[in-house]
């Protein structure tokens, strides 16, 4: 085992389980972090591969209020290095991915309760007016949610390949075929979850378009965006709701929020 | 506002540079309890630092800005533009007490989480993680680079603009953000996130149906004649009319099999093409609602899968 690989895959795990609780770089993302670790690893296409089927999964992943979602972190994580170091299939690593993510989920929700007490030491050193202490409570609480995945990522890596392979070979064939084919629709819960937050009855008609106008294989994703974004304005300009205002005579710019906005910027 | 015209208590640029790159870790010990509010405190330190210089204004600055406080993570950089305002007219001596920042700031931290959620993340990174999953997925290394890079840009961009407008704007913001702007903001991403969902379900959902429904045998002359074909090129006697015949009858749509083999998949395609992903997805989106949570939903298709791959029904 190459210690610059153990390094460097423990480094990105590490990184991704911060930015599971920051969301702000997006390390965590299946697409960033599974490519992530197969350059690690020295299998690059396969840690694509993975990260790009994962991500799709993944779509609807997300913490609304205080919602803690499935976690992309570790799922990425864990499964790209059993597929990219140990060599699962790529389908294995799919299917290997989902509980991860609950296990990952678990791991935040402790980490997050664990937390309650870090704000109780940052009250305590705001009472005697230390910066310092503030910030390394606070530095100190993200470094915890950076290992909550780079233990794991640690204790996968060190299994020997063989004792992972052999877990791998054992796995019967209806059971590998069966989650592959399950492998490439399980994605419809991910665009489910999205449609779930997002819908309201107005809008389930622009799915209805985006559906029919699907079978239309010359219109790449770039087409449809440009179709999808002029049709978001012209919504927006047409809409009723949005022109409220009535005949009250539109032709002065102040009627615009947007230019008022900009206009004082 | 004249008050704060003493340099002591004016935030410079960089003073909200500082702010601005530690509005990144806002949610770095977010807990059950108060949620982001060491974050909260953490971003607001280096605006503090400069304010206040007395042990006692600094204690009382963090007590205050340690109070419960969450939303959305993008669209917490507003409310910081406009509480950095509120803090320099306080150390400016303006009489703003500890109640009405803290009002300020969960008055707006409801209202742009409705909106954050929706924008960021139920269409933006839907949208360009679908887009960057297809590239990948294709092979190309430009599907992650894209996704990090444009995410990173558009992220970055909107929390260091959204909270300079709100700390030139201050307390005007919140019924501009409220209002109408934002609703608009958020209404025209929904009708594109909706769109191309639309669009995505019966493209990137693979669901094949290969079991054989009917088999019928093509009668002759409905078929090309191999037989004829192979006796003519042993005998020696094939020549380029007879093969240019042959790819003409294929481009007529004769048949190539003996048997036309009618799978569920040619039915349902016919039928609508798409129709099992988008009968799948809103099956999904019913369970949802019913409050059955996605990871059971994950493991019922995973179980689904296998029993209709064992059957035959899927492959």
């Amino acid at each position: 085992m190459n210690i610059i690989t153990i390094v460097l895959v423990i480094f990105v795990a590490f990184l991704a389980g911060m930015e599971g609780i920051l969301d702000q770089f997006q390390f965590h993302q299946p697409i960033v972090a599974c490519t992530l670790i197969g350059l690690a690893t020295g299998n690059p296409m396969d840690g694509l591969l993975l990260g790009g089927t994962l991500q799709l999964i993944a779509l609807g992943w997300m913490n609304i209020g205080a919602a803690v979602a499935p976690d992309a972190a570790l799922a990425s994580i864990a499964s790209a290095i059993l597929v990219t170091y140990h060599g699962a299939s790529v389908s294995e690593g799919i299917a290997l991915a989902i509980p991860l993510a609950i296990a990952g989920q678990v791991l935040t929700i402790f980490v997050r309760t664990l937390t309650v007490g870090i704000a109780h030491a940052a009250d305590a050193k705001a009472k005697e007016g230390s910066f310092r202490g503030v910030e390394l409570y606070h530095i100190g609480a993200l470094m915890i949610q950076g290992l909550r995945i780079a233990i794991p990522a640690a204790i996968i890596l060190a299994v020997p390949v063989e004792v992972v392979t052999d877990a791998l070979n054992a796995i019967p064939a209806w059971l590998t075929g069966g989650l592959a084919v399950a492998g490439g629709f399980i994605v419809a819960v991910g665009y489910a979850m999205v449609i779930n937050m997002m819908a309201t009855p107005k809008l389930w008609m622009f799915f209805a378009l985006g559906f029919a106008l699907s079978a239309l294989g010359e219109l790449n994703l770039i087409a449809m965006g440009i179709i999808g974004v002029v049709i978001a304005l012209l919504y927006i300009q047409l809409s009723p709701e949005f022109n409220q205002g009535g005949g009250g005579g539109g032709s002065s710019s102040g009627g615009d929020p947007l230019d008022d906005i900009l206009n004082d910027y | 506002m004249n008050m704060a015209e003493n340099k002591k208590f004016k935030l410079t640029k960089k003073d909200r540079l500082k702010v601005f790159w530690r509005t990144q870790f806002l949610q770095a010990s977010w807990n059950f309890e108060r949620m982001q509010n060491v974050g909260w405190a953490y971003a607001m330190i280096p605006a503090l630092k400069k304010l206040y210089t007395t042990k006692e204004d600094r204690a009382a600055a963090l007590k205050r800005h340690l109070e419960f406080f969450n939303t959305h993570p993008y669209l917490a950089s507003p409310v910081f533009g406009v509480t950095l305002t509120l803090e320099e007219q306080k150390a400016a001596g303006e009489d703003i007490d500890d109640a009405a920042i803290q009002g300020v700031k969960i008055g707006m931290m409801g209202p742009l989480a409705g909106v954050g959620d929706p924008i960021f993340w139920g269409t933006l990174r839907p949208i360009l993680g679908a887009f960057a999953a297809s590239l990948a997925l294709s092979g190309s290394w430009l599907g992650p680079i894209i996704f990090f890079v444009a995410w990173n840009v558009i992220r970055m961009s909107f929390l260091w603009y959204s909270q300079e407008l709100g700390y030139v704007q201050g307390g005007n913001i919140t019924q501009n953000l409220a209002g109408g702007l934002m609703q608009k903001l958020t209404q025209g991403a929904s009708v594109l996130g909706m769109f191309i969902l639309g669009v995505l379900v019966p493209r990137w959902t693979n669901m094949n149906f290969p079991m054989v429904i009917s088999r019928v045998d093509n009668a002759e002359g409905e078929m090309i004649d191999f037989a004829a074909l192979s006796e003519a090129a042993n005998e020696g006697v094939m020549s380029g009319d007879m093969l240019r015949n042959v790819v003409a009858d294929i481009q007529a749509g004769m048949a190539i099999q003996p048997q036309e083999v009618t799978t569920m998949q040619h039915t349902l395609d016919q039928l609508l093409p798409g129709i099992a992903p988008l009968l799948l997805t809103l099956g999904c989106v019913w369970l949802l609602r019913r409050k059955v949570s996605p990871i059971t939903i994950i493991f019922g298709l995973f179980v689904v899968g296998i029993i209709g791959y064992v059957l035959g029904i899927f492959g």
